[in-house]
């Protein structure tokens, strides 16, 4: 087996019905694998950005690449090597854990407390995918309730 | 002009210079149906099943290198055509299939005969359309055309609800098409092409490995020029069969699992994989590992994905393969012919110590024979189609094909059922040729149907039935690996098939013995209808040579010599 590695794709689409559905067929349809996909328009464009997360061999990165650009709606593909990478995380805490600790490690994972109810606080972080999850291992020991991951979203440098 | 999505489709066809429709009407497509039903401009089959009018489509495009067009209502009449489409993805055959949908009120209901359509065709076309509004319709259609027909070709399916076709709006099809984000690549790089002749004409055993692609972008004619002027020796793929003619000295045969022992042995030996619109298969390759080992590669495909998919390409040209080898024939004075005599010869002696045969038998018809037959007997003067199994690989090892176009076959996907349909299609796109298809009396029951098409539609197909009252592939297999466990494929009991074909108003023959064959072509050839000529053949004979499944090229299982 060829070593497989974690990368980080970038898809320009047009946007139109059903191009979503056309992405993620394609990586099932050859066995690929999906980590995180994220996606919305591109601001005063018909375009939209898909950022994907995936692991594999060269050749299998290779592959997926080939492969999405051979979509009628597929504008580019961009395979990132040097890129700024966040990811956007939301956990729910019972409001009787230690609020102190938790605001201030939010804080620093470029973090804070976004919403507090009668039983549970809800905080944010946005950082890199990994520095995410040292964060939610982190904060294990606070009992969190709920946690929610955006997936990634990356810029070349 | 103002007119109504129905009326749309039949222009769109008009203006797209089509003349032959295949389909099969339903609820979803009537509105269609009713606008073919007042024109004239073309001409519509009616099959008896959607996936025949799919293979219909496919054999017209094969033959005539024109766009093949179907249609078929919604719900089951689109499923039954997916397995046409996937065939069609795997061979790059250019289709535009138009399936008629519930109406946009309905969809997403479960109604009525409703399939989520694109969904299912996504994967198996080269792209798909919902069309939601009719004034979207004369740009879907130019776009249909132009997607299904450029770059490596293939079928682009068109969903249309049925309010969409009763819709009035605006049909302009002298619009502009505006696709920025699909530029096929035409034209292949010129400095890789010149590496590539400089590669070429510094080898000592170099091999054209020539590929389907070459029929698809009509470069036969240059690939020969080129094989010629180089002197260099070539194989063909399954889905090459006639780029070069039978009798053509530089012609090695077909490769691969059922290749000839010279094409495989010259593979092995190579210096130099020149690969002209071929991917590298793997019913072409055996074991990726061993595969043409110490060669380097030139790997010219118009689909960027094929290079480097299977097999590192040291010179990756993407490129169309006619444009491309046009360019490789201006640079070829370097190349030099006489180098390669001795290359040559070393091919000659392979071909000599196993050329492809088979042991003639005086009491049965060896079904290889019936192959050789027809060649003799009218050569040129026939298209030939082939369903899939055993009879397919003898018609591909043993027919002396002359030019390209003239095998019309099911590669990629193997669709038993494909032949006969196929042929019709064949026969409507080349009337002044013999259609004939070969087949098992396993695949021609996969699509018998069609004999009320060929009889209605007076289309002509000579079905020869290699008939050896087995699923022969897959028992060959079954002898060979599963230790003569026939688990399955034991198909004694039959129709007679006779009686099947005049049953629909065709003609039928029983054929034991060589004369009777001979005499029964003739009088099918003669009478010129829909035939079945049903060919008992020896029952155990399998396909050789042989490479086992993931083994390699060079170590092939071969005929065994006869006892004297």
């Amino acid at each position: 087996m060829e070593a497989s590695e974690r990368r980080v794709i970038s898809v320009i689409v047009v946007n139109e019905a059903s191009v979503l559905s056309r992405i993620t067929d394609l990586f099932s349809g050859r066995g690929y694998n999906i980590t995180s996909l994220t996606v919305a328009p591109i601001p005063d464009s018909k375009y939209s950005r898909l950022t994907i997360v995936t692991s594999g061999s060269i050749r299998v990165i290779e592959q997926i690449t080939k492969q999405l650009h051979k979509l009628i709606p597929v504008l580019r593909v961009y395979e990132h090597a040097d890129l700024v990478e966040k990811e956007m995380a939301l956990v729910k805490f019972p409001i009787t854990e230690n609020i102190t600790d938790i605001s201030t490690l939010c804080e620093a994972y470029n973090g804070k407390i976004v919403n507090v109810g009668d039983n549970v606080i809800i905080v944010m972080v946005a950082d890199e995918p990994k520095r995410v999850e040292n964060f939610l291992q982190v904060i294990k020991r606070y009992n969190p309730k709920e946690i929610v991951r955006s997936g990634a979203v990356a810029l070349e440098r | 002009m103002q007119i109504n999505g129905a009326q749309m489709v039949i222009e769109a066809l008009i203006a797209e210079g089509v003349d032959t429709v295949f389909g099969y009407p339903g609820g979803a497509i009537m509105n269609v149906y009713d606008e073919i039903y007042k024109q004239n401009n073309f001409k519509h089959i009616l099959t008896r099943h959607e996936q025949a009018a799919v293979h219909a489509a496919e054999g017209y495009s094969k033959a005539s290198g024109k766009v093949g067009v179907a249609m078929i209502t919604s719900g089951p009449g689109f499923t039954n055509a997916v397995t046409g489409l996937a065939d069609a993805y795997m061979d790059s055959i250019p289709l535009v299939v138009i399936s008629g949908q519930v109406p946009m009120s309905l969809i997403g209901t479960d109604a009525f005969q409703e399939i989520d359509a694109v969904g299912i065709s996504r994967s198996c076309t080269k792209h798909n359309y919902l069309v939601t509004n009719a004034a979207d319709l004369p740009r879907v259609l130019k776009e249909a055309f132009y997607i299904a027909s450029s770059g490596r070709p293939g079928p682009v399916h068109v969903d249309i609800p049925k309010d969409v076709t009763a819709q009035i709006a605006e049909f302009d099809y002298s619009i502009e098409l505006d696709l920025e984000t699909y530029k096929p690549h035409i034209k292949g790089n010129p400095r890789q092409i010149k590496k590539a002749m400089e590669a070429i004409a510094k080898s000592r055993r170099p091999l054209f490995y020539l590929g389907g692609g070459i029929i698809n972008s009509n470069a036969a004619d240059e690939v020969r020029e080129l094989v010629h002027k180089t002197g260099i020796p070539a194989v063909e793929t399954f889905m090459a069969r006639g780029t070069l003619s039978h009798d053509d000295d530089l012609l090695i045969s077909m490769l691969g699992m059922h290749g000839s022992y010279a094409a495989n042995m010259a593979m092995s030996e190579t210096d130099l994989v020149i690969a002209l619109g071929a991917r590298f298969d793997d019913r072409v390759t055996g074991k990726l590992s061993e595969f043409a080992k110490n060669a380097g590669v030139i790997h010219v495909d118009i689909d960027p994905a094929s290079i480097s998919k299977l097999i590192n390409a040291d010179y990756p040209i993407v490129g169309d393969v006619k444009n491309v080898v046009k360019e490789m024939l201006e640079l070829s004075s370097q190349v030099k012919p006489e180098k390669y005599a001795s290359w040559r010869d070393t091919i000659s002696k392979f071909d000599e110590l196993h050329p492809l045969a088979y042991h003639e038998d005086t009491d049965r018809i060896k079904p290889q024979w019936v192959i050789e037959r027809v060649g003799q007997l009218l050569g040129d003067d026939a298209n030939i189609s082939t369903d899939v199994g055993q009879h397919q690989m003898w018609t591909a090892q043993f027919y002396p094909f002359s030019r390209p176009r003239q095998f019309i076959s099911s590669g990629g996907l193997g669709t038993m059922g494909f032949g006969f349909p196929a042929a019709m299609g064949v026969k409507s796109a080349c009337p002044e040729k013999i259609s004939v298809n070969f087949t098992g009396d396993g695949s021609i029951l996969m699509n018998c149907q069609e004999l009320m098409t060929a009889v209605e539609q007076k289309l002509p197909v000579i079905n020869i039935i290699l008939n050896n009252n087995f699923l022969g592939m897959v028992r060959q297999w079954q002898t060979l690996f599963y230790d003569k466990r026939h688990s399955e494929t034991d198909l004694s009991v039959q129709p007679d098939f006779v009686k099947l074909s005049e049953a629909f108003g065709g003609i039928g023959y029983r054929v034991n013995t060589k004369e009777e064959f001979d005499a029964a072509l003739k009088d099918a050839v003669e009478k010129n209808i829909v035939a079945f000529i049903d060919v008992v053949v020896e029952r155990m004979e399998n396909v050789m040579p042989m490479v086992p499944s993931g083994g390699s090229l060079f170590n092939m299982m071969l005929l065994e010599k006869k006892e004297k």
